[in-house]
């Protein structure tokens, strides 16, 4: 017997795209499989490791403790609602400048991350964004340098501000 | 060219593909008809299996098979032994490797029993659920010293004991060591059970092709050339029938090394059966047992010294805990064996170990790999023996180094790597007294720390030294090739997991071909693109891979010029290289793009002279007669909280030398990167395990790893000591920052809280506030009895 299928409408980085799911399709399956948006990386599907992170209304959310369905009627953006490689967001090219990365995989989550976080805090201390970045796990660098692209990105942003 | 790329802190070029989602990982691979795996993992630490029903999952709407060790036929053998053991005289060693899918005899808690594949990953696993596996439970060996001991449960009933492995190895003679002794000191150490926990955890996507006889595996390795061959070996295929790509992966540090995973094995298997591509991710949960451990050995060891603190010589004898196979044979506890010996001299040694198998997941080697151990036993005899010998814990160090002009330096035993272990180069006083400098020791002990105390806070200082051997054999390769673009192709047989290959290989070709880095495209872990080579571990990647570059790129440097002087009718010296161009120099109209030599090498007509090659290319090889020897120390200042015990790190310095650095930027983020782990390591994370063999905290949750709050700033200064046994002079990187971390934790909790004082030593790891709590208690009271607890 197939499973029933719900029909939901979700804004993805500002597209309606409309779809057929199974009630218990999480959202990072359905963002990765169903709409072929791979940079939202999946690290722990229990809602620890912050690598699924999107925007769900503009607000942080692990896309592994939401169904897709729950998004019916709202709108998420991604990883890749930022830049593109040959046109990076200034908070993807402070990140480059910085070495804020390393193998990258926690790297889309953080981004989304702290996106949200410098809408709502532009001028943000080391304490702050440490605090900020804390739900989001990175094995290979340390944080040091994350800390110091988000400085980087706030300070340029309000430069050029 | 006016500035040198091979140096400099450049940013990395593969960073813009990572940080727009745009780079592959396994899991985004996304063929046409992929059919979804998962596995069934024994519940039991050590049960039989009585019988396998599996005729529910089948009948399940969407499930297309399932398969149990009976299915599987002869793949279903136990896999190769990756690493043999080293040869040393004596040596007892019982190979016991594991199957694919355990066919009568489970002997750790997540060993596969069967394996599911549908047309969906949630349809798998909802079938795992309709299986019924009829269990005998059997008595359980989990804890390393009880699993040693004769009469234990045994985990694999054809051996006598579960003693996996016994090697002693001998440097001088101790004894005689112990009887010129003013001082011995004998502790026994502990070092539990962590794992490295990348944030992707493994996966596997295969794809057979029946019309090409070809098999295609996407595999999160740290040694595609390994898979490859390993695989064909099982599958029945010829190498050039299989192509195993590792692309971006996310974290690697060891475990994604081990061969063979079962599911590197069932996935590609399945894929040949089905005639359709499968994909299997593992979950956190099952990564927690599935993919392999390390730690986990019981030290009991002695130091001899003189009364000037001078070390006479060392006894130790451990258990390594390898869990239920040893696959990986005894690297990790040769490595702890060779690594104790440190940057000192020691005149005798006398070390034994016993590897023993317990009902516990597979150990192989996790960043550091075996090394930590050894040093936290040295570096805690040396705190103790300062302590006892009125000794500042720095200056005993100082007097035990080995001088510069003392290398090479024979530790006369045998390393991993099969060689001699044998220092090649160091400036061990230089690194400390750098270190002692900006840490500002003598002021924080003489001034801050008395001060603070009479406040009543509780700081404490240490300093550690080690050393590391990195950048083994057996060898590399790089292909260098110009295309007809102009761009070149720089091909490796290793594989990538954030170390930055892109760039700092790049950088070593750049400067020899008088061309930009941009230029220059980086094809790593594809052994359709290069056959040969071992992989991205024991920090020796950039060594031993870096080192074929440069060797490749001063080849294609040489038939550029040698062709371009051809053209220009002129001699070599006249040419110069430079701006992705070969030109005589002062004459622009005399000039050629690297592109269009290329072309020119590999004509249309004419012949190509013998002994000579088409194209502007080169494939070059590298092997280092033994490892580099990096080394390094670590100091901090904490503060702990004494009625929590919780650590504030207030400054943590380090100073490394990794001989000849590619990308300073890269070094430092390595560097970092490995301290951040070493505090997990050494502060919260511990795999608990039950005396049933259940692991208790398989969860992010619980297991711990160090958040952007835990993890301070680290600052740091290097000292460059070049290689002798390279032509780039450099060592590796990759472990450094992870290894003297325990060690250092325990001695800053020992001082800040002035334990010794009180008759208490921190002599295991990890050190999580709880544990530190319980044993200074034992002490009687940290705090003042006003103070509230």
């Amino acid at each position: 017997m197939a499973a029933r299928q719900y029909p939901i409408r979700v804004t993805v980085n500002g597209t309606e795209r409309e779809a057929e799911v199974e009630a218990r399709l999480l959202l990072s399956d359905f963002i990765r499989h169903r709409l072929g948006l791979t940079g939202t990386h999946v690290g722990c599907e229990h809602g620890v490791c912050g690598a699924c992170t999107i925007l769900h209304d503009g607000v942080p959310a692990r896309a592994c403790l939401l169904f897709a369905v729950q998004t019916h009627g709202h709108s998420i953006e991604t990883v890749e609602s930022l830049g593109t490689p040959e046109r990076l967001h200034p908070l993807q090219a402070a990140f480059r400048a910085c070495h804020g990365l390393q193998c990258g995989y926690c790297t889309p989550g953080i981004l989304m991350t702290m996106k949200a976080f410098l809408e709502q805090h532009p001028d943000p201390d080391e304490a702050a964004i440490r605090k900020a970045l804390s739900g989001n796990l990175c094995r290979c660098t340390g944080y040091q340098n994350i800390v110091a692209a988000v400085s980087r990105a706030a300070a340029m942003a309000k430069e050029g501000a | 060219m006016s500035t040198r790329a091979f140096g400099a802190a450049l940013p990395r070029r593969e960073d813009a593909r990572l940080l727009t989602g745009r780079a592959t990982f396994v899991d985004d691979i996304d063929l046409p008809g992929c059919l979804h795996a998962a596995v069934l993992r024994s519940p039991f630490a050590h049960a039989r299996i009585r019988s396998i029903d599996a005729a529910a999952a089948l009948a399940r709407e969407g499930v297309v098979a399932v398969y149990t060790a009976a299915d599987l036929g002869a793949v279903c053998c136990p896999g190769p032994l990756a690493v043999p053991p080293p040869p040393i005289e004596g040596a007892l060693f019982h190979q016991r490797t594991q199957a694919p899918i355990a066919r009568d005899k489970v002997r750790y808690a997540g060993e596969p029993v069967a394996f599911v594949v549908a047309e969906s990953r949630y349809v798998a696993e909802d079938a795992l659920e309709d299986i019924v596996v009829d269990w005998e439970p059997l008595p359980v060996s989990a804890d390393l010293e009880a699993a040693a001991r004769p009469d234990a449960p045994r985990v694999h009933e054809d051996l006598p004991d579960n003693i996996a492995a016994r090697v002693r190895q001998v440097k001088g003679d101790y004894a005689m060591a112990v009887r010129g002794a003013a001082h011995v000191i004998r502790r026994r150490f502990t070092y539990d059970h962590g794992c490295s926990s990348p944030i992707e955890t493994r996966g596997v996507v295969a794809q057979w092709d029946p019309r090409a006889d070809k098999l295609t595996v996407w595999d999160t390795t740290q040694a595609p050339v390994f898979v490859r061959n390993g695989l064909a070996a099982a599958l029945g295929l010829g190498e050039r029938q299989v192509r195993v790509v590792a692309p971006f992966i996310g974290g690697g540090f060891g475990p994604k090394i081990m061969m063979f995973y079962p599911e590197e094995i069932l996935v590609p298997w399945a894929a040949m059966q089905l005639h359709r591509p499968v994909k299997w991710i593992e979950d956190r949960a099952e990564h927690f047992v599935a993919t392999t451990h390390e730690r986990g050995q019981v030290h009991d060891a002695e130091i001899a010294l003189g009364a000037d603190g001078r070390i006479l010589g060392v006894r130790d004898e451990f258990l390594h805990d390898t869990g239920a196979y040893d696959p990986y044979g005894l690297t990790v506890p040769i490595n702890s064996q060779c690594t104790l010996l440190g940057p000192y001299a020691i005149p005798h040694y006398d070390s034994t170990f016993c590897a023993v198998f317990t009902h516990k997941p597979i150990v192989t080697p996790y960043r550091g790999a075996g090394r930590q151990h050894g040093v936290f036993v040295i570096e805690r005899l040396l705190d103790i023996a300062a302590r006892e010998l009125s000794i500042d814990r720095a200056e005993i160090r100082r007097r035990n180094f080995i001088p510069p002009d003392a290398f090479p330096w024979d530790n006369a035993l045998i390393y991993q790597d099969f060689t001699r272990l044998t220092y090649d180069s160091g400036q061990y006083a230089k690194v400390l007294d750098q270190l002692l400098e900006r840490i500002g020791y003598r002021d924080f002990i003489d001034e801050e720390q008395p001060r603070l105390r009479a406040q009543g806070r509780h700081v404490g200082i240490a300093v550690v030294c080690y050393v590391e051997g990195t950048g083994i054999g057996p060898y590399e390769g790089a292909k260098l090739q110009v295309q007809a673009n102009g761009r070149v192709s720089l091909v490796t047989g290793i594989g990538t997991q954030g170390q930055g290959h892109y760039t700092s290989f790049a950088q070593i070709a750049a400067d020899h071909l008088g061309i930009d880095i941009a230029d220059i495209e980086v094809i790593t872990g594809d052994t359709d693109q290069f056959y040969w080579g071992a992989g991205t571990f024991a920090s020796r990647g950039a060594v031993v891979a870096g080192n074929a570059i440069d060797q490749a790129a001063r080849q294609v440097r040489a038939k550029a010029l040698r062709l371009a002087a051809e053209i220009f009718e002129c001699a070599e010296g006249d040419l110069v290289l430079e701006g992705g161009r070969v030109s005589i120099a002062g004459v622009p109209s005399k000039s050629m793009g690297l592109g269009e030599l290329a072309q020119r090498a590999n004509p249309m007509r004419g012949a190509v002279a013998a002994g000579s090659e088409p194209g502007l290319e080169s494939t070059s090889y590298f092997g280092p007669p033994s490892g580099s020897t990096a080394n390094g120390a670590h100091a901090m200042v904490i503060e702990v909280d004494p009625r929590t015990m919780n650590v504030r790190i207030l400054r943590y310095v380090v100073v490394h030398d990794c001989g000849v650095v590619i990308n300073p930027m890269i070094v430092e983020g390595q560097v970092r990167g490995g301290v951040a782990q070493g505090i997990g390591n050494a502060f919260f994370e511990q795999l608990v395990f039950d005396s049933e063999g259940q692991l208790l905290n398989a969860s992010l949750a619980d297991y711990l790893l160090p958040s952007s709050m835990d993890v301070p700033t680290i600052e740091l200064g290097h000292v460059e000591t070049p290689s002798p046994l390279n032509p780039l002079g450099i060592k590796g990187v990759g472990e450094a920052g992870a290894i003297p971390v325990g060690p250092l934790f325990a001695q800053a909790i020992e001082d800040a809280l002035q334990l010794p004082a009180r008759g208490v030593e921190l002599l295991e790891i990890p050190l999580s506030p709880s544990r530190v709590w319980e044993l200074a208690r034992g002490a009687g009271p940290v705090i003042a009895t006003d103070s509230p607890v």
